[in-house]
């Protein structure tokens, strides 16, 4: 009897795997007003209001800047906690939120905005679909000084 | 020009009532705000009314009290829902269709617990994609403006301390205990940099108003009482890079606030008193600078030198907040309404602000939604 492996799929809308299952972030930029979006799929610009036809996908940078972060020691139940909630600016956008792992500790210092960060891919916390699926996610860690 | 008043405004207890269907809080809240505005179910002409956990609430509402058959209109705009149906009640007077309109905005919560969670879908993000807990959205969004002014965690922790005394004056707050400084920072921390006494409390609730045309206000002789809506103003967030990623409360509360100054005509410093939406410590201070109470960067100042305490040139949050009241999410915009009609009319009690002309509410519901009312004495 086999056993069907299924390939993780990609968490979010903004994670795209090559056919070798390699994942990279997707994004997309309005041609008109420069305004950028970590989605995949927009209807429109929300700035500009320009069309689909101006809209572009592009494969943004992993590196970026810690916007704003906190420190999670509550949260829902079988979350396990602490973590860090980070909202980063990507380099040349977008702005994406997600965790910030593999930090010194958990103290407010190990938050702090403007530090750099880069994403990594992982899969994503073990967590399968009800068809027993897997997913890939991005992670924030620091990049050392 | 003719006005539009508040006639009639009511906050029930909020506090906890399992034992009370959302229809029966709000129909104690709407019976007296009818009271105090000297009318019966009968002379209302249409309600609008919000939820945002129970559906058709203002049919609810009126199974209990009076069935007459009038247009209700139900609305569901998080934290800005109460105030939403004042803004519907008074465009709809100002067109001209109705004369006397009831407003009423219930919420049930409890046993909710934390509010926000991810958006639905294959697995759970939460602890993936960050935390969409609203502890941690509105602490991202407080981290944001303290990088940005120097605010402390100890600034945030001062305006619990600050509303929680307050709340000590307000028997209608679900929390009436003074918090110190330390006590507020020694709580169970929930999304650093906000501790438990940092955020607002799931509550029942309920809250009504009564809106009238100036006529009616008139031929029944009810000006003694009437709260006039000198502005009344709504907005959405304008587009923002960061946003919806990061939700921007401080965008649509700037340009709700401008447009409120601009259609009352009347500076920053008219505005005796503010019941403003502390959902989160934190966002106090940002919304000093969002309603122009201060200068850009001058929050931290305004909480520093006790500028907002109830003594202080700009009272923000006499009631107590949300913090203390609790925030029983579509009451929350009448019940700030009902803190400055209580003034206004020199009603307060202990916590009175002395010779209060103008007041400001405000709300802001995340998604995202600012509303915004200037209010006088008539």
């Amino acid at each position: 009897m086999s056993v069907v492996t299924q390939a993780p799929k990609p968490a979010f809308p903004f994670i795209i795997l090559d056919a070798g299952g390699q994942p990279s972030l997707i994004a997309q930029k309005c041609t008109a007003c420069g305004a950028t979006y970590a989605d995949s799929e927009r209807v429109a610009c929300g700035r500009c209001g320009g069309r689909a036809d101006v809209l572009e996908s592009f494969v943004p940078a992993t590196e970026g800047t810690l916007h704003s972060a906190v420190i999670v020691r509550r949260g829902f139940p079988g979350v396990d906690v602490p973590f860090i909630s980070a909202v980063v600016d990507l380099d040349g956008g977008p702005t994406i939120k997600g965790t910030l792992r593999n930090t010194a500790g958990f103290d407010p210092e190990h938050a702090a905005p403007g530090q750099r960060v880069r994403v990594r891919f992982d899969d994503a916390l073990g967590r399968k679909d009800k068809a027993g699926g897997g997913y890939i996610a991005h992670y924030f860690e620091p990049i050392p000084a | 020009m003719s006005d539009i008043y508040i006639v009639g405004i009511h906050m029930i207890d909020f506090g906890r009532y399992p034992n009370r269907t959302p229809g029966q809080l709000g129909a104690q809240a709407a019976l007296e705000a009818l009271d105090e505005a000297d009318i019966g179910i009968k002379d209302v002409q249409a309600v609008f009314s919000g939820s945002n956990y129970t559906t058709m609430i203002g049919q609810k509402v009126l199974q209990q009290i009076g069935q007459t058959g009038v247009q209700i209109i139900n609305l569901v705009n998080a934290c800005s829902t109460g105030a939403s149906a004042v803004r519907m009640a008074y465009t709809a007077i100002k067109a001209g269709e109705f004369d006397t309109v009831l407003c009423v905005g219930v919420e049930q919560m409890t046993g909710l617990g934390m509010l926000g969670g991810a958006v639905p879908g294959a697995i759970p993000t939460e602890g993936i994609l960050g935390s969409a807990t609203m502890p941690a959205v509105f602490g991202e969004s407080g981290i944001e403006y303290a990088a940005r002014t120097g605010a402390t965690q100890a600034d945030f922790a001062q305006v619990a301390v600050k509303n929680h005394y307050n709340a000590t004056m307000n028997p209608k707050a679900f929390l009436r205990k003074e918090t110190p400084l330390d006590m507020v920072l020694e709580a169970e921390t929930i999304a650093w940099p906000l501790t438990k006494l940092m955020c607002s409390v799931n509550v029942d609730g309920a809250a009504a108003a009564v809106v009238m045309s100036e006529e009616q206000v008139k031929r029944r002789g009810l000006m003694d009482r009437a709260i006039r809506i000198r502005g009344s103003a709504m907005a959405s967030a304008p587009w923002q890079e960061r946003d919806p990623i990061m939700h921007d409360v401080n965008g649509p509360t700037r340009l709700a606030a401008q447009k409120a100054y601009a259609m009352a005509g009347v500076d920053p410093k008219d505005i005796d008193l503010v019941e403003l939406h502390d959902c989160f410590a934190s966002v106090e201070l940002q919304h000093y600078e969002n309603l122009s109470l201060c200068g850009e960067g001058e929050g931290v100042k305004l909480i520093r030198d006790g500028s907002t305490e109830l003594t202080g040139s700009i009272p923000v949050n006499a009631s107590g907040g949300l913090l203390s009241k609790g925030h029983p999410i579509a009451a929350t915009g009448i019940a700030n309404m009902y803190e400055i009609a209580l003034h206004l009319r020199g009603q307060a009690g202990e916590r009175q602000i002395k010779g209060a002309k103008i007041g400001m509410t405000h709300v802001v519901g995340l998604g995202t939604s600012a509303a915004v009312h200037i209010l006088e004495k008539a």
